[in-house]
């Protein structure tokens, strides 16, 4: 329910040509980023840009993908994205039903250590987990990207499914045993199908954090390139004398659709998701 | 990220029934069952966030330059010696103050934003408000490198539209100090506010009509209705939402390091997080890198310890 009813007409029009308005705002860099992906070379360096092209061309996508190793860079950022969100989604759910749905000593404890350590500044760890990844020879492999960001997407995974888990009634839980169910059973079959729209909402962010990371990238993957990620090939079109903003953008861009497609898949799981977990 | 909002406890005034609520006394000790299902998780965390933690500290106290990384000499115990160097180094405090009101600003005008197109979308009707939801929506989804880059495109002295409908000529930039901090700021609003507007547009769903057509029969005008019943009742989301922005917006990293090329012409663009990498990895000064990581967990633990203490007086039960 909203206060809609309560708005006068004229203000709600005024309100909605301002919240169109907006809208072509947000969504402009994303279409300037696409449009000039397709423009021809010409036409994205030219001091007089124009907001249509009237040649689209694919020379900015085909350099992207002639670039050494491209599609491999976007297989390995799929690949430990993938891992990341599936992984993190699992164990994040076992926790989450232990620190809802047990008593036990610590729990207390446990769950102010995961809210700690979701303000964990990643970024600062970069100088420990170099030394680790490299004791444990994981430098130059996905796996020193993929088991950083497990570990930083976790609390928050956690945080946020303990909401969809303690919704779950707990009368539910003893007709289950009554009928005989093991515990493992009514885990999986009955709890997990049920927090699923949670786990998508959740998914979402071990997704993006996982996909945008460009810092472990750039500082793990030093020698064996072919291990790299997405934003490491967008780098290459920086160059120092002359931007190559046709690629720039068309790199931009085919790194972008995926979460964007993503996003639109799960929009209503998301906002439905963060609106269920608020009212708890 | 979201994950503080499960933490928002009822709103005063929404009725929450009680079998909402498991009666603790329900729920069984299940012995080991617990700590079984959170194995892999306490494993994970312990191997890769507590122990690396540990380690930062550790090697903040020690000198660890290029000589003992390949093993060449063995790391000597420097007590508070890095700590005593950084402060004493006058672009650090430069850059604390820099990375405190840039996430300042940045944090402030995320809310400004994100709070009032939460208010616009309860004002509007379904289609214009499923256009600026996917709008929003498509900004949030937008990966940090790529935002950045976009901006900088948009904003290129050379080739962008920005500076051709502000008529501003050549004008960069990324070549002043403001200028550039104020063109990061605009990307990091641009992708952080949706996440705002949705949370506290979700909370603002959830506050019972009866509520607002009570206050509208007593006259109660729209600012009133806002002030004196929406904000008390949104007050525990805003909170969360406040805290996450602080937090991210302290973090960033990735537009500042591209969209200024590794913190601006001679370092006047730094915050902590790159300073910490620039010290680290492009100078070696492994220690230097880790004491400035120290002094940002320190204050982030900071901002967490509030944080608790809020949900504390709020009542959440953890």
């Amino acid at each position: 329910m909203s206060p809609r009813g309560l708005v006068r007409r004229p203000w709600r029009l005024a309100a909605e040509t301002s919240a169109l308005l907006i809208a072509v705002v947000v969504a402009f860099p994303l279409y300037w980023m696409v449009l000039s992906a397709f423009k021809p070379a010409g036409e994205v360096e030219s001091d007089r840009p124009r907001p249509w092209t009237l040649a689209p061309s694919l020379d900015s996508f085909r350099r992207v993908f002639q670039q050494q190793e491209f599609g491999r860079y976007f297989l390995n950022s799929t690949f430990v994205a993938l891992v990341v969100v599936v992984v993190s989604a699992l164990v994040a759910f076992l926790a989450a039903t232990a620190v809802t749905r047990f008593r036990f000593r610590f729990r207390t404890t446990l769950l102010i250590m995961f809210l700690v350590a979701q303000m964990v500044p990643v970024e600062a760890l970069t100088i420990p987990l170099f030394f680790l990844m490299r004791d444990f020879g994981q430098l130059n492999t996905l796996g020193s990207l993929i088991l950083p960001h497990l570990a930083f997407s976790l609390p928050f995974a956690i945080w946020m499914l303990r909401g969809f888990v303690k919704a779950v009634p707990e009368a539910l839980e003893e007709a289950a045993y009554l009928d005989g169910a093991s515990r493992a059973r009514f885990l999986w079959q009955i709890l997990f199908p049920l927090v699923f729209p949670g786990l998508v909402a959740t998914s979402v962010f071990s997704f993006i954090s996982t996909w945008n990371d460009f810092l472990f990238a750039k500082s793990f993957i030093i020698s064996d390139t072919s291990q790299s990620t997405l934003p490491m090939a967008l780098l290459v079109f920086f160059k120092p004398d002359e931007n190559d903003w046709g690629g720039i953008m068309a790199a931009s861009t085919v790194m972008t659709i995926p979460v964007l497609v993503f996003f639109v898949l799960v929009q209503r799981r998301l906002v439905s998701g963060l609106g269920g977990a608020l009212k708890d | 990220m979201a994950q503080d909002v499960t933490l928002g406890p009822p709103a005063p005034g929404t009725t929450t029934p009680a079998s909402t609520r498991p009666p603790r006394a329900h729920r069984r000790r299940g012995g080991l069952t617990p700590w079984l299902y959170l194995a892999p998780a306490l494993v994970i965390l312990a191997g890769l966030l507590v122990y690396p933690v540990y380690q930062l500290g550790l090697i903040s106290f020690l000198e660890y330059t290029q000589a003992q990384v390949s093993g060449g000499e063995p790391a000597t115990f420097q007590g508070l010696g890095n700590y005593t160097a950084l402060f004493a180094d006058e672009q650090f405090w430069q850059v604390l103050l820099a990375t405190v009101l840039f996430a300042g600003a940045c944090v402030v005008c995320t809310l400004a934003v994100g709070c009032s197109l939460a208010v616009l979308l309860t004002r509007v009707r379904a289609l214009p408000r499923l256009v600026l939801m996917l709008a929003g929506l498509g900004a949030w989804a937008t990966p940090a490198i790529t935002g950045s880059t976009v901006w900088m495109f948009l904003f290129d002295p050379d080739f962008g539209p920005v500076n051709r409908v502000l008529g501003l000529g050549d004008f960069s930039w990324t070549y002043g100090r403001y200028s550039a901090f104020a063109l990061v700021l605009l990307e990091v609003v641009w992708c952080s506010f949706p996440f705002v507007m949705v949370t506290v547009y979700a909370g603002i769903r959830a506050v019972p009509g009866e509520v607002l057509e009570a206050a509208a029969l007593d006259g109660a005008s729209q600012w009133r209705t806002w002030r004196s019943v929406l904000a008390p009742m949104l007050r525990p989301i805003l909170v969360v939402v406040t805290i996450q922005s602080v937090i991210w917006d302290f973090k960033v990293f990735t537009q500042i390091y591209v969209m200024t090329g590794g913190g601006g012409i001679a370092g006047q663009n730094l915050v902590l997080n790159v300073y910490a990498y620039q010290k680290a990895f492009a100078s070696s000064q492994y220690s230097l890198g880790s004491a400035i990581g120290v002094v940002m967990l320190l204050i982030l633990l900071t901002v967490t310890l509030v944080h608790l203490r809020l949900l504390r007086r709020e009542g959440e039960e953890l």
